[in-house]
């Protein structure tokens, strides 16, 4: 990626990040004009405080129209909509929406703009001092991860795509609204780019704990980002509003799984951690050892006749199986080097596709490299069956 | 007498008609710029509206310029009033037309974006859509002082201020001593204004244009 991009760690000192609220919506309905069938119909939904929440369905469903209502962009055409318990719809709605973020695709950046100007328009409307909006710009920029010194006086045409779009989640974030309504926001951008903006939303989240609400199409996304997701059918209907692992496990019906897609069970492991599954430990010596030394532990275990060769700092070399341990020989030199590895901190996934690789389990490295131990296939495809029980239980009722 | 002796000879009096004649195209300009950006504005959202400012301001400019003097003359009578009537009609038809094309030209995304973080709708207007369509704007402004500069020389016709009463006295003159002389003079005046006057846009678009979107 060509992205000029410096990941500053956020300053946590700051106090007076505030947290999400829930955002409610009770039979909310829009009727546009001339159209007999609402485009949402009776719409009812908690959000929960803090939580990312991803609206995702098929276009034209009313995903957009659905949270436009939340800051009155489309004022509803009937029902309620309380945020952090206030009622939205008795709000001025240019108060309301100086108080939720709002980004979008493509970014919506002024392009008269600079950075600073662009990031620096709500505080400004909220009446702010010159040297706290300045001050504020600075962390917004660190905290989307472009170095302000060498951004803060471009302007839009002036920064690539995934740039544009970190500049609109900044503007967004600026006044610290405890409310994020985010629309496609990554959708115009390389895969690539989406995957580290992906990555940087999560984090952010991490720290700042917004109620987020997310629209996308991209199901895999919805999975990546939500802690929870709505599956949306015709006029916003909601069809599964669950965690990702459960409508991955057990979708409602067949349009949320055709939705989900042929590979949800994949998608499933996208979800978990190596360090969250069981590892075994296998056979191990270092280069320095002996040949003998090591098939003497091979049978010593009694299991499986392989076994691992690590470097001198602990890290895997190669696999060895017991018949490649002639006397003689050098274990820097039996057997067949390690293919494919995957860390702790690897998705469930990856060490899928290493296994595929390596034609069977896979070594796991800790934070420095090291040996940590052993991933077997049953391991994942045992817990692809719990995780479909754990679900099935609860939703066949 | 040549016309750098005719020029020199008459140069009080020559300057001081070109400062009247630019002075009033600039002031004319600027009436019709306030009226012309208020029309666009009350109208660029509607596509018949605009179709209609439209249509109206070229119907206008279809006018031959010395029969509008003349017709507002019976109306407004002798002078200032008719000349500046009739410039700020003719200046219109660019201002208003580049006005609706600036103000729709904006990025629907970029004003949905300006009202979804809380401007207001007034501040959207002035700070997001008048400021990208200023170019726009600019250069129909530009337009509507070339053309000015021009039919101003014609309302001399209507006693209007400016080189236009040189010209007419010369060409009325013609072949008497230095007729021909004044009326060039007169006409190289306006030419002069006008690209000055150009030349000053230029400098103001560049000062003006954000650099953000400056092409
Ligand atoms: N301003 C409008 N006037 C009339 N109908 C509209 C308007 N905006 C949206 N619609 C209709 O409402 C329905 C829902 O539109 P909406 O934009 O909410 O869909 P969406 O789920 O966001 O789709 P996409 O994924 O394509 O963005 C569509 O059928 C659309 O045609
Ligand atoms: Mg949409």
């Amino acid at each position: 990626m060509a992205e000029n991009v410096t990941t500053t760690p956020l300053d946590n000192a700051d106090g007076d990040a505030v947290s999400g609220v829930e955002i409610q919506l009770n039979e909310v309905t829009k009727r546009y004009s001339g159209q007999r069938e609402p485009a949402v119909d009776s719409f009812t939904m908690t959000v929960p405080a803090g939580n990312i929440v991803v609206f995702v369905g098929p276009s034209g469903c009313g995903k957009t129209t659905t949270m436009r209502m939340i800051n009155r962009l489309i004022e509803p055409t009937s029902g309620k909509i309380t945020i952090g318990g206030e009622d939205a719809l008795s709000l001025d709605p240019d108060q309301l929406r100086r108080r939720v973020g709002y980004a979008i695709q493509q970014a919506g950046l002024f392009p008269h703009f600079t950075v600073t100007q662009n990031i620096a328009v709500v505080p400004g409307l909220l009446g702010w001092d010159k040297k706290k909006i300045s001050d504020r710009v600075e962390e917004m920029m660190d905290l989307v991860g472009l170095d302000p010194s060498v951004f803060r006086d471009r302007f839009p045409r002036q920064l690539s795509g995934g740039q544009q779009q970190r500049v609109g989640v900044a503007r967004a974030l600026a006044a610290d609204p405890p409310v994020l309504l985010m629309d496609e926001p990554f959708g115009a951008v390389d895969p690539i780019t989406r995957g580290n903006l992906q990555d940087e939303l999560l984090r952010l989240q991490e720290e700042l704990h917004k109620t987020i609400v997310f629209v996308t199409h991209d199901f895999d996304e919805a999975v990546k980002l939500g802690d929870r997701i709505a599956v949306l059918g015709n006029q916003s209907k909601i069809l599964q509003y669950d965690t990702p692992d459960a409508i991955l496990a057990n979708p409602a019906d067949d349009t949320v799984a055709g939705f989900v897609g042929a590979g949800a069970s994949l998608k499933q492991l996208t979800l978990l951690r190596v360090h969250e599954v069981e590892m075994t430990q296998a056979v191990t010596a270092k280069t320095s050892e002996s040949v003998e030394e090591m098939r003497k532990r091979i049978d010593a275990r009694g299991g499986r006749p392989f076994g691992l060769v690590l470097d001198e700092r602990g890290r895997p070399l190669r696999w060895v199986h017991k018949r490649d341990l002639a006397s003689g020989r050098r274990l820097s030199e039996a057997g067949r080097p390690v293919g494919d590895l995957v860390s702790k901190q690897s998705t469930l996934q990856d060490a899928l596709e290493a296994m595929l690789t390596e034609g069977g389990g896979v070594a796991v490295t800790g934070g420095r490299g090291e040996y940590a131990g052993v991933l077997e296939m049953e391991t994942v495809m045992n817990k692809i069956r719990e995780l479909r029980e754990e679900h099935g239980d609860g939703a066949d009722e | 007498m040549n016309l750098f002796e005719y020029v020199a000879d008459r140069w009080g009096s020559l300057s001081l008609q070109g400062l009247l004649h630019a002075s009033a195209v600039v002031q004319c300009t600027i009436i019709a710029a306030v009226i012309g950006v208020l029309v666009g504005i009350a109208v660029y959202r509607s596509p018949l509206g605009s179709a209609l400012a439209t249509a109206l301001a070229s119907a206008i400019l279809t006018v031959p310029s010395f029969a509008l003097i003349g017709l507002l003359i019976p109306i407004l009578g002798l002078g200032v009033e008719p000349s500046v009537t009739a410039l700020v009609l003719y200046g219109l038809l660019p201002i208003v037309r580049n006005t609706i094309v600036g103000l729709g030209g904006v990025d629907p995304s970029i004003t949905d974006a300006a009202k979804g973080i809380g401007m207001s709708r007034l501040g959207v207007l002035s700070r997001v859509e008048l400021r990208l369509a200023w170019p726009a704007i600019l250069a129909g402004m530009r337009v509507a002082t070339q053309l000015m500069m021009g039919i101003l020389a014609i309302a001399a016709y209507a006693k209007g201020p400016g080189l236009g009463s040189e010209i007419f006295s010369g060409l009325v003159r013609a072949g008497s001593a230095n007729s021909l002389n004044q009326a060039l003079a007169g006409t190289l005046g306006v030419v002069i204004l006008a690209l000055l006057l150009d030349g000053i846009y230029a400098l103001i678009g560049r000062y003006t244009t954000s650099r953000g979107i400056r092409g």
